[in-house]
Order: C-alpha cells, then structure tokens, then sequence
C-alpha cells in the first residue's frame, strides 16, 4: 500500500516534469506573435494602440508637469538652514489659478473622450459584412469551444481564421457565450478582450492581417485552472483555410486496427463528456474530439499534442492541469495504450 | 481652549492588574481606545495579508512554478483582496477617523459611543468569520478551506453548483457583518461632525480633516447599503432557491457585477478620501503654510463624492455594455480626475513658497503626491474605454489600483501614523527607522508595481497562478516578487519602530510639530474627557492664533 502511494507520488511528479520540460519547449519554438498589446495584427486592435499613444502622450505631458512642479517646490522650499524660527507668508489661496487649474483639466479630459468615443464606436458599432466569417464561442471551464455554424465545423481551443485583405475584407464576427462561469476572450494583438458572461451573449470582431499563430489566454478568473486556458488563434491565407475547413468536415476516420481502443472509449465515461463524428460518442461537456489529431495542443493548450501527453492526460490530468474537470480514467496498461492508439486516428 | 488637565482629588493611581486593563479596553466605548483597536486590528490584518501577497509572489516568480497549488492560490487572492480592502482598510481609516474627529471639531467624544464599539466589534467579527472559515467551511474536499472566489466574487462562481460547501457563505457573512458595522461607524462620523462641533467652529472653520471623513461617511452610507443587499441575495440564492445571480436558473451575473461595483467604485474613494484628510492635515504642517484653497478643496472633495457615484460600471468596459454606456462611463471616469487633480494642485500651492521640513511624516506625504499622480493618470488610461478593453482584468490594472492602495493610501497611512503616533502614545517614533523604512519601501514599492505594469500590457491577465515561459513576463515577475521582498522588511523595520519607541521614544509633548488643530492643544496621550474645558475656536487653525496673536487668522477668514 505504502509502496504504492509512492510510486504515484513518483509517477505525478515525472508528470510535472515532463510537462514542465515539453511546455519550455513548446514556448521556445513559438512563432513571432506574442501577446503585446502595441504589436496590433487587426483593426480594432490597431484602432486602440493609436487611441493608447495618444491617451500616453497626453497623460506623459501632465506627468512631466505635474513632476516638474512638484521636484521644484520640494527643492525650491525644503527648509534651509537660516529659517528656522521664521514662518513663510501664509498664503490661503487664489480664484484667478484656481480657475486655470479647473478649466485646463475639464478641456483635456474633453478632448481625451471624444478620441475614445470615436474608437468605442468603431469597434463596438461595426457592421456585420455578408462575407464576414461567423464563430461561435463557448467558454468552458477551463477550455474553449468553436462552431462555425455555416461551414458545420465544431473544433476546440484553437481557433483557425481567415487573414482578411483590407481591400477585400473577410473578417471574424465571434458570438460569444458561456456554458457555465465567466470567462474572457482576449488575443490581445488581434482585439481587446470581451466576456463570456452566461445568459448574456456578446459580439466581437476581428480582421488579422498577416498571417500566423496569435497567443492568447482566458482573461477573467473563472475557477481552478484559470491559468491554463490558453487560446490560440491560427490566422491562416484563404487557401490554408479553406483545407483546413475541408478537413474538418470530413466525416470521422474509421480505423479497423484500433477498433480496441474505440471499444474502450465508448464502454468507458469517456464518451459522456466528448464527442466523436458519428459514433455513439456525443458528450458537449468536453472536447469535440473528431479531428483531434489536427489540432497542436490539448487540455486547452496547457502540453503539446504527442502521443506521450495524451497518456498522460488520459492517465493523469492533474499532472499537466491540476484541477481541471477531466477525471483520471483509472484505465490498465493495455486499455490506455489502445485509446491513444484510437485517438492518433482521430485525424 | 484648554491645556489643562483635570486632577481627580484623593484617587491613587495603583498597578492594575491586567485583566482589568484587558476588561476596560474590551468594554470600553472611548472613541480613542476604538480607535487604537480599530487600528491595531487594521494592522494585525495588513500583517496576515501581506503574508499572503508573499506566497503569491513567490509562486508567480518563475514560470510554471509549483510553490503552491492552484487551488491555493486561488484563495490566497481571495483572501488578500478581502482582508485589505474590509478588514485593514476601512478599519485603519476608520480607525484614525475616530481618534480624530472628536478631538479636531472639539468634541469628547463620538455622538453615539455605544454605537461606535457596537460598529468595531461587528467589523471585528467579520474578519474573524473570514478567518474562521479555514477550519470552519468545509469546502470542497471536505476539509476548512479559505473562500476561493475572488474578492469581487462574481456570479455563478458563488452558485452553489461551482461553490458547494461553506467558504463562500463565510465569505458573504464576513462582508454583511462588517458592512453593518461600517454602516454604524459611517452614521456615527457624521452625527458628531454635524452635532458636535466645540462653539465657534462652523462648518467652513472645520479642519479639512473633518471634512473629508463627513464626505466618506457619506458615501459609506450610500455604497455599502447596496454591497449588505447583495450579500442577502447572495445566500437567499445560496439557500432558500433565490435565481437572482443563479444563471442557470436564468440568473444575471451582470445583476452581481453592477451591485458588486456600484460598492466597489466609491469604495476606492472611501478608501483614499481620509487619505486625502491625511495629506490636507500634514502638508501644511510641515509645509509652514495654511492650506491652500480650502474652500476649493472641500468643494472638490464634495464633487468627488457626487462623481464616483457614477462611474462604477468602467470596472465592466468588458462585459458588452452598448457603446452609448461604455462612452458615459468613461466620460464620468474621467471626470473624478478633474477634483482629484484639482487637490493635488492645491496640495502643491500649499508647498509653494513655504519651508518644507523633511520629517518622515513629509516624506510619505511628498511620496504619496507622487505616486497618487501616477495612479491617477494610469486610472485616466483606463477611463479610456476602449484602452480599457486591452488594459483591464490584466497586471495592468493589478499594478493601478496597488499604486493608489499601496502608494495612496499605505504611504498616507504610514504619514498618518509617525505624524499621529506621539499624539496617541505620547512617544516619538524613532526617525532614523522612520527614514529607513521610508526609503526601503520606496524603493520596494516602486521595484514591484512600476514593473508590475508592463506585463500587462504583455498580455498577462490577473488571478492566474501561473504562466506560459517565452512571453516577455518572467525577468519582470522576478523582479516584481524581490521588490515585495524589499517591502515585508521595511513593513518589519516599521513593526519594530513601533515597539521600540512606544517603551523608549523621546516624551512628544503636547504639540512636537508645532501644528495648529485642536489635538495638539491637549496633552499626550490625551485625558479620556478630552478637553478639561469645551475649546471656542475662531478660525481653522486655532493654535495659530494661540502663537500668533499679532496676526491671528480669524483677521482673514
């Protein structure tokens, strides 16, 4: 018994390890994009990094202002040697630099509000185009879900888009909904981010313009593994994106050879949670898992998508996202191997 | 005006036992031993919090760390918010507020002395529920377990379905049994403010101090109403089958969200308007000048009441408001900058032409301009709503609101308390400590949330536990993590100051500062009763007029 205990513990911790070393290497060979706010890829994103220079440039000159009279007067007016006994004059006060002082903040916050009112309108009041691309989002705890309803493509945590010509735009309309807490959408170099607020459906745009894999993560705290909801957006050209929607709606792979492994996943609570094409397998709670293989990450993009993640995962999910609703399947051996044998399939 | 002390004929002051010391504080209803409690509770939970924010630190100083589980860092958060905000906060505040007030206005005591201890051992029962639910909750494994749902708690978080078991219901009793009690104390600052003025201190003779807590206590009332109401609905959701932030009963979670901030905003102004009190009282003392604009100044402050009022729903630029209430909240938000800027304008014309001494009092002061400057124009950037979308539930807005709660209002409570401590024990806190604490938590604190900003702006949203290498925020962490370091030892050298100097401090005397408001007129500590004889006053400074008879200020006012 105490030997065992152990060698579980062992096991969690070569999981945590092992985790650990595949996801510096997974970082390490990212693309360029990164998560700068002042890096914009997309319209509204563009549209707020100017708003942003502005909003610095103004509030850095009453900073250097304010600094200056402030460094002045502690070095003006500190007490000197000579002084001591004597007061200043008392001064109470003067309408005259009052009234400077009141009206020259109320005309820059002015000026400071129409610039946001502009961007807050062109963000948030844009037209739908009919060419645009519609995505439904649904935050899950602790992982995303995206159906693209016209082109009948279910897929999970990341998000493939077109680029979109500013000549002949194709943008991104995502609708935005939340299957149980609050969650919050945010690449930050392709748009600010909005909520998944449930019973509260909200709308958000984007039209990327290169090409690339954008970075991004939940960004409202919505339980255990807020952390590792990761999200990843691949902004592929049109023809990448037109195979990559072929793919998906290909009808699920049968594979004879793995037939053990299927037998396990459909006798088993796996396929309560995930779905699998047209197969008795039709869980919404997790993961669609159809195409999985076509997808570079799991556990919502906390380890890269390898055979020896996926048994890991499937073994112990809490050595590569502790927490997360996914539970340990208690599989032997044998049984474990045959379901990442079928999953490999899942192309 | 009196500073006389009473002598008692034929009672021998005797060695009293310690539970009888230990009987008279816990019974007392002295508005300066609440306020002594009030503040070493207050500091007693800026202690156990801070605590907090070093285990979040150190989790959070290398990517991918495993210091502490998610789980824990989850409540650690929780708890950290929660206990700074109500349980060191609003105490400390209300803690100086008490001391203070009556012996400004003249007054012995509070108008409602009763109320007034009723109202600290409410508070005083709220952190210790919050506390109580490690053992006392059993949460999700079975065990006590801290609340783990932020300190704003939003909905369906809170839901039974995502919070079985009782650490959110301690939560939510923490906060509806504090807010009472703040209610109490907020009713009981501005009865005696308004009902117990000494004779020949009207409204505009008051000192800016008094002012500035009457504005509070307004706003008290006005905010911490809606945060008990939602408290209620909270648990009735929890208990008796209410769906008002249930959704998956067709609940709103934005309901919570606007009840939870339409609290939450004010609150940050109920947090940093006795700070300003501060500022008001201490500048010009050690500016050598009246003040400047006093009547602006109050009139500013009185604005910032009305406007913050209003600008609750900037902390929802996320949540798909239409545009049209996205531009009014930010136009609003921006405007509570104008008063704020207007004060710290008038704080700068108070320095002006004066002799400033440099005692540590001055240099938290002289800190906290600066800071509160650069909190107020990060707060203009996330005004800006659109910016707000990329700025806000990231480090950002984590390293804003820390430099106006760490860098307003712990550096104006830190000079509210070297400036007020000789007045409230009768010893001087030691300067050389005093400068050394000063200097380590300046540099401290500038280390952790100056550099706290740029991760933010990096992409690193709040409330994770941890992040992803590769993404430009690990050397910033670091460094973020040894600058809280730098500060929990100044926080010591602060703690050690504090026990040294209450036994070996130089004797303070009735005023060492050479000050001109009525506290200073009596002895150190005062007399329970205050003043032997109730003060007449004829201006706002009336101990200028005491030194100064050739040129009083009653002449100008």
């Amino acid at each position: 018994m105490r030997r065992m205990r152990f060698s579980e513990l062992r096991s969690l911790w070569q999981g945590i390890v092992l985790a650990f070393l595949s996801s510096a290497a997974f970082a390490a060979s990212e693309p360029a994009n990164g998560t700068n706010i002042f890096a914009p890829a997309s319209t509204p994103a563009k549209l707020v990094a100017l708003l942003s220079g502005f909003v610095l440039a103004i509030t850095g000159i009453i900073f250097g202002v304010v600094f200056t009279l402030l460094a002045y007067s502690v070095i003006k007016f500190r007490e000197r040697a000579g002084d001591a006994g004597r007061e200043p004059p008392q001064v109470y006060g003067s309408t005259q630099i009052e009234l400077a002082w009141t009206i020259t903040p109320i005309l820059i916050v002015v000026v400071l509000f129409l610039a946001t009112a502009r961007v807050i309108h062109a963000v948030q009041d844009a037209p739908q185009p009919p060419g645009a691309i519609a995505v439904t989002a649904i935050g899950h705890q602790y992982w995303w879900e995206f159906r693209y309803p016209k082109l009948g493509v279910v897929t999970a945590n990341e998000l493939h888009i077109p680029v979109s010509d500013p000549a002949n735009p194709t943008p991104t309309f995502l609708t935005l909904l939340s299957a149980d807490t609050d969650h919050s959408f945010w690449i930050p170099e392709l748009a600010g981010k909005t909520d998944l607020i449930p019973n509260h459906p909200n709308r958000m745009w984007m039209d990327p313009q290169r090409t690339g894999i954008f970075l991004g993560q939940c960004a409202q705290y919505c339980g255990v593994q807020h952390a590792k909801m990761l999200l990843r957006v691949s902004v592929d050209s049109p023809e990448d994106f037109a195979t990559w929607v072929r793919g998906q709606q290909q009808p699920v792979v049968r594979d004879a050879r793995v037939a053990a492994g299927r037998r396990v996943f459909e006798s088993n609570a796996c396929m309560n949670c995930h779905a699998v094409g047209a197969t008795p397998a039709n869980g919404r709670f997790g993961p669609d898992l159809t195409h999985l293989m076509s997808r570079v990450t799991i556990a919502s993009g906390a380890a890269r998508n390898t055979p020896e993640n996926l048994r890991l995962w499937i073994q112990n999910p809490n050595a590569i996202k502790p927490g997360s609703l996914m539970p340990a399947m208690q599989l032997n051996d044998a049984d474990l191997d045959a379901v990442v044998s079928y999953m490999e399939t899942l192309r | 005006m009196s500073s006389n002390a009473i002598t008692i004929p034929g009672v021998q002051i005797n060695e009293k036992p310690w539970v009888d010391t230990l009987h008279e504080w816990v019974t007392t209803v002295d508005h300066k031993r609440l306020g002594v409690l009030y503040i070493l509770y207050a500091l007693l939970f800026l202690v156990i919090a801070g605590v907090e924010a070093l285990i979040i630190r150190i989790q959070l100083m290398f990517p991918h760390n495993h210091f502490v589980s998610p789980q824990v860092f989850n409540r650690l958060f929780t708890m950290h918010g929660t206990t700074m905000v109500f349980f060191m906060g609003m105490p400390i505040l209300f803690g100086f507020a008490n001391y203070l007030v009556p012996l400004m206005i003249g007054a012995r005591d509070m108008a409602f002395p009763r109320l007034n201890a009723f109202s600290f051992w409410l508070s005083a029962l709220g952190g210790f529920l919050l506390y109580f639910s490690l053992v006392g909750a059993n949460g999700l494994y079975g065990a006590g377990n801290a609340p783990d749902v932020g300190w704003w708690a939003y909905a369906p978080l809170t839901a039974r379905a995502f919070s079985p078991g009782h650490s959110t219901d301690y939560w939510t009793l923490a906060l509806l049994v504090s807010g009472f009690g703040s209610i109490g104390t907020a009713i009981n600052i501005i009865a005696t403010i308004l009902c117990m003025r000494c004779p020949g201190m009207k409204l505009s003779r008051m000192p800016l101090l008094a002012w500035l807590n009457l504005v509070m206590a307004g706003m008290v009332l006005i905010a911490v109403s809606p945060l008990t109401a939602a408290q209620a609905m909270l648990l009735i959701d929890r208990y008796l089958g209410g769906h008002f932030f249930d959704t998956q009963a067709g609940g709103s979670a934005v309901l919570w969200m606007h009840f939870f901030w339409i609290f939450g905003h004010p609150e940050v102004y109920v947090l940093i308007i006795p700070c300003f009190a501060f500022m008001s009282e201490i500048i010009p003392v050690f500016s050598r000048k009246p003040i400047f604009g006093y009547p602006v100044m109050v009139a500013a402050t009185v604005c910032i009441g009305f406007v913050s009022m209003s600008v609750w729903a900037h902390h929802m630029f996320t949540v798909g408001m239409n545009s049209y209430a996205n531009s009014f909240f930010a136009i609003t938000t921006m405007a509570v900058g104008v008063p704020t800027g207007i004060k710290i304008f008038n704080w700068l014309g108070t320095m002006w032409g004066g002799r400033i001494q440099f005692k540590v009092p001055m240099l938290f002061s002289i800190a906290f301009l600066f800071q509160f400057l650069i909190a107020g124009l990060t707060g203009i950037m996330l005004g800006s709503a659109a910016f707000a979308s990329q700025l806000s539930l990231s480090y950002f807005v984590v390293a804003h609101f820390h430099y106006t709660l760490v860098g307003g209002v712990v550096f104006a409570v830190f000079a509210a308390i070297y400036y007020w401590y000789p007045k409230i024990t009768g010893r001087m806190l030691n300067e050389t400590l005093g400068k050394m604490h000063f200097w380590l938590f300046l540099i401290g604190f500038h280390l952790t949330f100056d550099l706290m900003h740029f991760p933010g702006l990096l992409g690193m949203p709040r409330r994770i536990y941890t992040y992803e290498p590769g993404r430009g925020w690990n050397t910033l962490n670091l460094l973020v993590s040894i600058g809280a370091f730098i500060q929990a030892i100044a926080i010591l050298l602060f703690v050690a100051n504090l026990i040294i100097s209450y036994f070996k401090g130089a004797k303070a005397g009735n005023d060492p500062w050479d000050a001109w408001t009525l506290e200073w007129s009596i002895s150190s500590p005062p007399p329970a009763y205050n003043f032997a004889s109730i003060p007449v006053v004829a201006s706002r400074r009336p101990l200028w007029d005491l030194k100064h008879p050739e040129d009083p200020d009653s002449r100008y006012e």
